[in-house]
């Protein structure tokens, strides 16, 4: 049977008939639907699929599972690795029990991500293989070989699909799922469990000697394959071989032609493609992975081979797209390019940026902030939802997972003497944020964290945490007290609000304001596509005729308030909050009966 | 040559039901034995930001219709048929829902909106055709405004190589029950749009 699949649901399928027993995640943009789809496929013995806090602990849950001899997968965003990049270097050293896979999604482009870091060069700089899906059917086949592999050379395998194949659809054959594994146990074995450092200088030399074998391994696997015509040729690595492939067959020429889609690289092929050929182009999304070991193997078996890739033909940077690539085989070809057609002129259209949803509670906090703190505060912010809300002018910086309340303490440490008053929402603080507070305790930094708590991770799709009192598969769970959390975490002033009410936040913020120490202030209000979701109705606004034309109302930039004719108007947007009407300065804002 | 059989690029407004178009034509396509293959946008787009979607059918290479290759346009909000019309090819077609989503920068006037026939004109010197309609209007008047992607579902069906009969098979998969009338007759009323 085939079904048309999104890329992450091949992914979870693939899971599924590999027959893996423990699924654990943290979500981020590509790779959330993974888990999400997991969690909707009933089997009979459903694996354990959890949100975990962050990525680190998704890994260490997985390795822990691997070691108790369950088939176990961490899934991630690819800046999500850095956050588990501890655990990921190590166990490359240490191994596995059963197969362990890391579930890495770029993102080139940045289409929602804070950087386009390439992967592959983690899993090189690991040691460890790495699997670069072309299309959603690849990714199926490549989750359940991961495990195969994983297993027989005791090791971790990294499945790295991009946004383009993560949030592709394909036709994709459906095959069996397999009966997970029977419950195992923990063997102890401390050579190969405890990286000692005199476990872990033989377990490197081990890892050295595994690489030869791995790459001889993947030189016949169904993704890395080579096909000798004409004496020019491609290379071409993950989604970049079906451009490239299209490209050939559009420009019907004979080139020999490399794909790749398993690390490490398979070096024979390569060398039989270097002595083949007179010419070769490289094709790679992001990082020269590919290009940097053709060349050198190039100067070992044919040195007089021109390698053409990155410099003036391959963009390093972006995502690449079917023109592009067919436009460099064909320049290197010496044929002509096709002219991209004449951008369209959309001057006279408006912008349409993603923005904060018509009564988000994110809004009402930030503009209580920025009306206690001022415009001369400084505002270090995170990542979630309220970035968009960089207009506000309380986003001044965001860096990665938590990293709102560590840089608020550098900066008022490296002598700022403004107000400094940061935000994270609920999730990024149980991510990553806690640790900074803790620091941010125990150094006495004397600023305002300010935690935007919509129990919810909405960004990537509303996965619950540890603040909601609910499990990825949406058992109750224990609730855990964001107010204790920051409390013991050695907080002074610990005040929770509801944005919604104005004047209690503005006086909130003021007591945080003055506060001679560390001060939070929990913003807590559901996250609005939840409450509508779930059916809550709220009030309802209209603008009476005594509106003054001020705009003031319009500065809080709700999409809900319209400016017609002088007047202020409330749309069907509007979700009831009511927070316009504390703002009115004429009072015209008025609840009305529905 | 020709890489693919029929390239469409599907735009609107996060929330008008873009995917779901692709994802019925994908089922049905499935249906008919066709090799089929799309791409989409998730995560920052959606907070009321525009949406893409590339689907290509009997195509077995990347999921991306290439710019200047989309055979057919289907844009749900008129705005953002011209924001993407670089994807349109020559021979392109356009179908164009005609009610507007106005963007908060215009709502709030800080920002103009250009009146529909500014936005089709442009569209018209890069195609061979463009046929707009109130999309939204036919949808409530077959019963619901939700159904406006599927008045342009029924409108694309005549220029996809799949029969009428797949795509309503596939419609009925995807939407719920007790919409399926409603839906069937936006369909309908969509489809008459073209003919």
């Amino acid at each position: 049977m085939r079904e048309y699949l999104l890329g992450n649901a091949a992914i979870a399928r693939g899971l599924l008939e590999a027959g893996v027993g423990l699924v654990a995640g943290y979500p981020g943009t590509p790779s959330s639907e993974i888990i999400g789809t997991l969690v909707e496929l009933k089997s009979e013995r459903p694996p354990h699929v959890e949100w975990s806090v962050n990525e680190k602990v998704a890994l260490e849950v997985a390795a822990g599972a691997s070691w108790t001899g369950c088939r176990a997968a961490a899934t991630m965003k690819h800046v999500g690795l850095n956050v588990a990049a501890d655990p990921f270097m190590t166990l490359a050293y240490l191994g596995v029990g059963a197969g362990l896979v890391v579930i890495c999604a770029d993102d080139p482009y940045c289409h929602s991500s804070q950087n386009e870091q390439d992967s592959r060069r983690y899993a090189q700089f690991a040691g460890i293989p790495c699997l670069d899906p072309a299309n959603p059917r690849e990714a199926k086949e490549m989750t359940v070989f991961a495990f195969e592999l994983s297993e027989k050379f005791n090791i971790p395998v990294m499945l790295r699909p991009t946004t383009r194949v993560s949030h592709a659809r394909e036709d994709v054959e459906m095959g069996q799922a397999a009966a997970p594994c029977e419950p195992g146990h923990f063997i102890k074995n401390p050579a190969r469990r405890v990286a000692l450092p005199i476990h872990a200088r033989p377990l490197h030399s081990e890892l050295l000697a595994k690489q030869a074998a791995m790459e001889e391994a993947l030189e016949s696997c169904p993704w890395n394959r080579l096909d000798l015509h004409g004496n020019v040729g491609i290379i071409a690595s993950g989604i970049a071989g079906l451009y490239a492939k299209e490209a050939i067959f559009d420009l019907d020429e004979e080139l020999s032609f490399l794909c790749i889609g398993a690390y490490p690289l398979p070096k024979k092929l390569i060398n039989r493609m270097l002595m083949h050929v007179s010419r070769v182009l490289v094709i790679e999304e992001l990082e020269p992975v590919v290009e940097e070991q053709v060349k050198m193997l190039a100067l070992k078996v044919n040195p007089q081979v021109e390698i053409l890739g990155k410099e003036g033909f391959i963009p390093r940077e972006g995502e690449l797209d079917y023109l592009q690539v067919r436009n460099a085989i064909a320049r290197m070809l010496g044929k002509a390019e096709r002219v991209a057609v004449k951008n369209a002129d959309v001057s006279c259209l408006p912008p349409r940026p993603p923005s904060l949803c018509p009564g988000c509670s994110h809004r009402a906090t930030y503009y209580a902030m920025r009306k206690v703190f001022g415009k001369n505060a400084i505002y270090p912010s995170d990542i979630g939802c309220y970035t968009m809300a960089i207009g506000m002018g309380t986003v001044d910086t965001c860096l990665c997972m938590g990293a709102s309340i560590t840089l608020a303490s550098g900066i008022r440490f490296g002598g700022e003497t403004e107000g400094i008053c940061c935000s994270l929402g609920d999730s990024t603080f149980l991510h990553g944020g806690m640790t900074g507070l803790l620091n941010a305790a125990y150094n006495k930094a004397r600023i305002t964290v300010t935690i935007l708590d919509n129990s919810t991770t909405a960004m990537t799709g509303h996965q619950p945490n540890p603040g909601t009192g609910m499990t990825a598969s949406g058992e109750v769970t224990t609730q855990v007290s964001i107010e204790a959390l920051a409390k013991a975490l050695g907080a002074g002033l610990v005040e929770t609000v509801d944005p919604y009410h104005l004047d209690e936040t503005l006086e909130s913020f003021q007591r945080a304001k003055d506060y001679p120490g560390l001060s939070v202030i929990i913003a807590r209000q559901p996250c609005v596509i939840k409450a509508r979701r779930s059916g809550e109705r709220r009030r309802s606004f209209q603008v009476g005729e005594d509106c003054i034309g001020c705009k003031i109302c319009l500065d809080f930039s709700c999409p809900a308030i319209e400016f017609e004719k002088d007047k202020a108007r409330i749309n069907a947007l509007c979700t009831g909050c009511g927070v316009c009407a504390a703002i009115c300065s004429a009072s015209a804002i008025r609840e009305v009966a529905r | 040559m020709r890489t693919s059989e029929c390239d469409m690029v599907i735009v609107g407004v996060g929330g008008q039901g873009v995917i779901l178009i692709s994802d019925v034509i994908g089922r049905a396509a499935l249906m008919a034995g066709k090799p089929v293959c799309g791409a989409e946008t998730h995560g920052m787009a959606q907070r009321g930001g525009s949406v893409i979607n590339h689907t290509r059918i009997g195509c077995r290479f990347s999921p991306m219709v290439a710019s200047g290759g989309a055979d057919v346009l289907v844009a749900l909000e008129p705005g953002e048929a011209l924001r993407f019309a670089d994807f349109l090819s020559p021979t392109g077609v356009v179908l164009v829902n005609t009610r507007a989503v106005l963007p908060s920068s215009v709502t709030c006037g800080k920002a103009r909106y250009p009146p529909v026939p500014e936005i089709l004109a442009p569209l018209k010197a890069r195609c061979c055709k463009v046929i707009a309609m109130d999309a939204t209007a036919l949808a409530e008047k077959a019963g619901t405004a939700q159904a406006m992607n599927v008045v342009m579902l029924g409108a694309l069906a005549g220029y996809i190589p799949l029969s009428e009969e797949l795509i309503l098979q596939a419609l009925s998969l995807v939407v719920p029950q007790r919409f399926l009338e409603a839906n069937k007759k936006a369909f309908a009323l969509g489809k008459a749009e073209v003919e």
